[in-house]
């Protein structure tokens, strides 16, 4: 789905102007190399979803770099995207916004840890936190693990852990998701969606 | 929502209450502009701004928030004493005619079965008499005092327009002409459409205003239809998708209810939720739900749940109390949490009483928060002045912050508010070290395994043979996930009336839910998404936006479920020959050998009408319920007041203490006596979101800073000379729980209304500013909300509570 636009823009966009510069009297082969080509004739498109309310606009994502192994591709501009028979082509002060949430100082950048007591974060790496967050949860699951109740009834659960899910996440972050918390006998869990 | 987001320009009338749909779903919103401009429908609002929303309707009527079942309870009484209901309809196709338990009472604000020291009910009488064969009593005359007709008709008789209107605070007039617009649709050809949103949500009686619009919207007839049926206009873009994977602890995906210390064992648990009809020929399709729950017993522990260790039910962990976002919240801040983790989740912003949240927060021993964005709450225990006035030295508390990827750098699929779920592709890498949510989950569940393989530990067995078919287990994909959930077939699946049929051999995704077996021979993560991934590949991946029948229906783009159908109950646009009410908006009829038209039937598709199978099929009765005997806090919703209300009794009931508020909402210890009273706090206050900003999230984007830079909150004019306010001047907002300061924003757009013969001003407060952002620093607004939510549902009351504002 990944439609790279630029056969299409360097066909219709040469095309075009080639013909209406010819129309105002210019020979196209002198004028042609004056012409600004439009940026995102280069850009990728990508097909993708608005993530803030549940009108779930269609989008479409431009990126620079056409998916080629070492091309690096960068974000530079997002739209509505016409085909979608909801949002058709539309997007709300909200969603017009979207490439500066993409591109938003506050963007987390690597993990970081704030030790106890600590006033100031700290950059760890993947390798050290996740351990570190896995180590906390057997512990406290191992101590805190409700094998029966006071009736004797197996209930294997562990409540005195719980856990936040999101409601922007995608079906099947929310599906591992939870599948990996009932596993562990988590109970104490909910999502955005209650409020 | 029962239909979806196009379907809204087939309605002949729309009403936006307990919601703003154009400043909060805005792209949603311009089909309620497209059913003005093409079918000349109207747009009435309700509520207590005069919103964006309010600035396009034909009609408006203000309201005092929190009182939205005084209003439509009064709907339900001008409609049945004006006879404005579609007869055939309300006789068919709900339970008006089911007689009820003569035991079942309703006397001065209260049901009967109530226990005020445990503040809920008893619900032995809210039921039906049933027959020697377990089948519904029923009167078709509807004249049987015990009838549920009889008995809506008695309940709401007492919500008369005189006492609404002093409820309400909305003027007399104006309710009637709201009425008589809503009465219209009344009429077999004639359809509205309700949107609502937080506004109903969100109070100590959330689920019950929903309910008194569901029981208006059958009275009229008007669910299944195009153009019909109920919208819950939802928030984040897959906030409806996250709800069917249930990330709550009552429900298991699908929404199948979670075990409880109760069920001791699995046949326990099955026969509790296996139904059987209640009237003869229902589908009463929940009678599946041992397949469904076979079906994920084998998606999550694969070869290791078999039949004979009843598929791993004592690893699934049972459920012993409430474990809703306050109760947890509740619990940490009585120190019974010690680690916790916020995955896209701001509670600090988002919770009720901020202060509560972050003392709970500071008891634990860690947090791990996963984000794309540095939240507020991963700063929980730092000093942002008086934004979050904490000593960082004194919270133990060791905190995580992952970064994760945003929706342009993910794939994978999201489910919009009308339940269409479409895939969506990654654009971009995310910044810096940033990794994908599934990634993070995902390594994070292997670091545990392999910990557990090495050392052992509590019960290991469910997570060292959790089924986990990945080909990079770090880092499964979204596609290996969505096939999952949508199951398939582990033997080869029959054919039940000819057993020399495959349906599905082994090894295929099955089509739908319909080839899920409970003998463990098919595994599925998720009911009600299934066949979404069939043997014809990804089908919420589908682009056709081809719409033949002209309603907007596009079939072929992405996967609605259940079973790609578009609107739900769509049986109930017929009537019981099987001929549409309106034949210019079939979505299916009856073809004389079976159901079809411009939808996927809900509805067994052979099911001759001469069988009378009635349409609501997910319900045992098979029918919609007027009378509903398993809510909470009564089979009929009744108005409550808000736990903080400008009145000192429920006029409904004024000589019953016990029925100022919804007395079967949970409040804890410590919450009750910091609800803030009328004579310290004498203001309404309501909050709500602007066009410009999203939560708590837009204030870290620039166009969003910069469109709305700075928090505000609106009052009324005569409030503002009352208190002496000009329009800019830095006001300080009181709740009994803290304070926020803002600009004022003095407006014409916030009315005074008469309540109970007194001025009730009403306070406009947005919720969208924070301490961490690129928008100007402000303070959270949670900070003054009650901790207290809805007895069903528990989302907490933010649209109703009371303040004090004075100059800054």
């Amino acid at each position: 789905m990944q439609v790279s636009r630029r056969q299409f823009f360097k066909i219709c966009g040469a095309g075009m102007s080639g013909s209406s510069i010819a129309l105002m009297g210019f020979s196209p082969t002198s004028a042609l190399a004056e012409v600004r080509s439009y940026k995102l004739a280069h850009a990728t498109e990508t097909r993708n979803m608005c993530p803030y309310c549940s009108v779930s606009c269609g989008v479409l994502i431009y990126t620079t770099g056409d998916k080629s192994k070492n091309a690096k591709a960068d974000i530079i501009h997002i739209e509505g995207d016409p085909d979608n028979p909801v949002n058709r082509g539309t997007l709300c002060p909200k969603g017009a916004g979207l490439l500066d949430m993409v591109k938003s100082p506050n963007r987390l950048k690597f993990p970081e840890v704030r030790e106890p007591g600590s006033n100031e974060w700290k950059r760890i790496s993947w390798d050290d936190a996740l351990p570190r967050i896995a180590k906390h949860m057997k512990a406290d699951r191992d101590a805190n693990f409700i094998e029966k109740n006071a009736d004797g009834v197996t209930v294997n659960r562990w409540n005195s852990f719980g856990f936040l899910a999101s409601s922007a996440c995608n079906n099947e972050t929310g599906y591992i998701t939870h599948k990996v918390l009932r596993s562990l006998g988590a109970v104490a869990f909910d999502t955005q969606a209650r409020i | 929502m029962t239909n979806h987001w196009v379907d809204i320009k087939n309605a002949d009338l729309i009403v936006v209450m307990g919601g703003n749909a154009a400043e909060a779903h805005p792209c949603g919103f311009k089909w309620v502009i497209e059913a003005k401009k093409d079918r000349k429908a109207k747009l009435v609002v309700v509520d207590p701004r005069f919103t964006r929303s309010a600035a396009v309707a034909d009609y408006y009527a203000p309201i005092r928030a929190g009182a939205d079942i005084a209003f439509l309870g009064g709907v339900v009484n001008y409609l049945l004493s004006n006879d404005k209901i579609h007869h055939d309809y309300v006789k068919s196709y709900s339970n008006a005619s089911f007689l009820m338990n003569p035991d079942f009472k309703f006397e001065d604000g209260l049901f009967s079965g109530y226990n005020s020291e445990k503040r809920n009910y008893d619900k032995a009488t809210w039921s039906y008499q049933l027959d020697k064969d377990g089948f519904v009593k029923v009167d078709e005359t509807l004249q049987d005092p015990n009838c549920a007709f009889q008995l809506l008709k008695k309940h709401y008789s007492r919500y008369t327009p005189d006492l609404v209107s002093k409820v309400t605070g909305t003027p007399k007039d104006q309710f009637l002409k709201v009425c008589e617009y809503i009465a219209e649709t009344a009429a077999p050809d004639k359809t509205m459409t309700i949107c609502y949103a937080l506004g109903w949500t969100q109070h100590s009686v959330g689920s019950q205003n929903i309910r008194t619009m569901a029981i208006i919207q059958t009275l009229l007839g008007n669910m299944g239809m195009a153009g019909g049926g109920i919208y819950a206009l939802r928030g984040h873009a897959n906030v409806q998708g996250i709800t069917d994977m249930c990330l709550y602890s009552e429900v298991l995906p699908g929404y199948m209810s979670a075990p409880t210390d109760a069920d001791v064992d699995r046949k326990t648990y099955l026969e509790k939720r296996t139904p059987k009809a209640l009237r003869p020929n229902q589908m009463n399709f929940p009678q599946n739900f041992p397949k469904w729950n076979t079906s994920l017993m084998k998606a999550w522990y694969g070869n290791a749940a078999t039949d004979k260790n009843d598929f791993c039910y004592d690893w699934l962990p049972k459920k012993d109390a409430a474990y809703d976002v306050l109760a947890i919240f509740e619990r940490m801040h009585q120190g019974k949490i010690n680690g916790f983790v916020c995955q896209g989740f701001n509670p600090l912003a988002a919770v009720s009483n901020k202060k509560k949240v972050g003392d709970a927060l500071a008891k634990l021993k860690f947090l791990v928060v996963i984000d794309p964005l540095a939240t507020d709450t991963s700063e929980f225990w730092k000093n942002h002045g008086e934004f979050n006035e904490v000593d960082a030295s004194k919270i133990p508390t060791e905190v995580f912050r992952l970064p994760a990827d945003c929706f342009a750098e993910d794939t994978g699929s999201f489910t919009n508010s009308g339940r269409v779920i479409q895939w969506h592709w990654k654009a971009a890498d995310g910044p810096g070290e940033s990794k994908g949510d599934i990634e993070i989950i995902g390594t994070l569940f292997q670091k545990l395994k392999a910990m557990y393989a090495k050392d052992g530990g509590k019960l290991p067995e469910p997570i060292m043979n959790l089924a986990w078919p990945h080909r990079i287990p770090t880092k499964p994909s979204a596609a290996e996930l969505l096939m999952e959930i949508s199951g398939k077939a582990l033997g080869d699946v029959l054919d039940p009336k000819d057993k020399t049929k495959v349906l599905a051999k082994a090894g295929e995704q099955v089509a739908g839910f319909a080839q899920l077996r409970d003998d463990g021979s098919t595994s599925c993560g998720n009911w009600i998404y299934s066949g979404c991934w069939s043997q014809a590949g990804n089908l919420t991946a589908r682009r056709d936006n081809s719409d033949p029948s002209g309603l907007g229906q596009t079939l072929m783009w992405g996967f609605a479920w259940p079973a790609n159908r578009r609107i739900l109950y769509n049986r109930a646009s017929c009537d019981l020959s099987g001929k549409p009410w309106d034949s210019k908006r079939t979505v299916i009829r009856w073809t004389g050998t079976a159901w079809a038209g411009n939808d996927i039937p809900d509805m067994r598709p052979d099911a001759a009408p001469e069988e009378i199978v009635m349409p609501f099929i997910m319900n045992p009765e098979g029918v919609a319920r007027l009378f509903a005997p398993g809510m909470a806090d009564g089979p009929f919703p009744e108005h409550y007041e808000p736990f903080e209300t400008p009145l000192d009794k429920n006029p409904f009931s004024p000589n019953n203490p016990k029925a100022l508020n919804n007395p079967a909402a949970r409040v804890y210890k410590g919450d009750m006596e910091v609800f803030g009273k009328a004579k310290d706090f004498p203001y309404v206050a309501t909050t709500y979101r602007l066009v410009e900003h999203f939560h708590y999230w837009s204030k870290h984007v620039r166009l969003n800073a910069i469109l709305q830079p700075e928090q505000f909150v609106e009052i009324g004019e005569e409030l503002a000379k009352e208190k002496g306010i000009a329009n800019g001047d830095r006001v300080k907002v009181r709740s009994n729980r803290g304070f926020i300061k803002a600009v004022a924003v003095v407006t014409k757009r916030i009315p005074t209304l008469m309540v109970d013969g007194k001025k009730v001003q009403t306070v406009g407060i947005p919720i969208h500013w924070g301490f961490k952002g690129v928008a100007k620093a402000g303070f959270i607004t949670n900070t003054l909300t009650p901790f207290v939510g809805d007895a069903n549902s528990q989302p907490p009351e933010f649209k109703a509570f009371l303040v004090n504002i004075e100059k800054a």
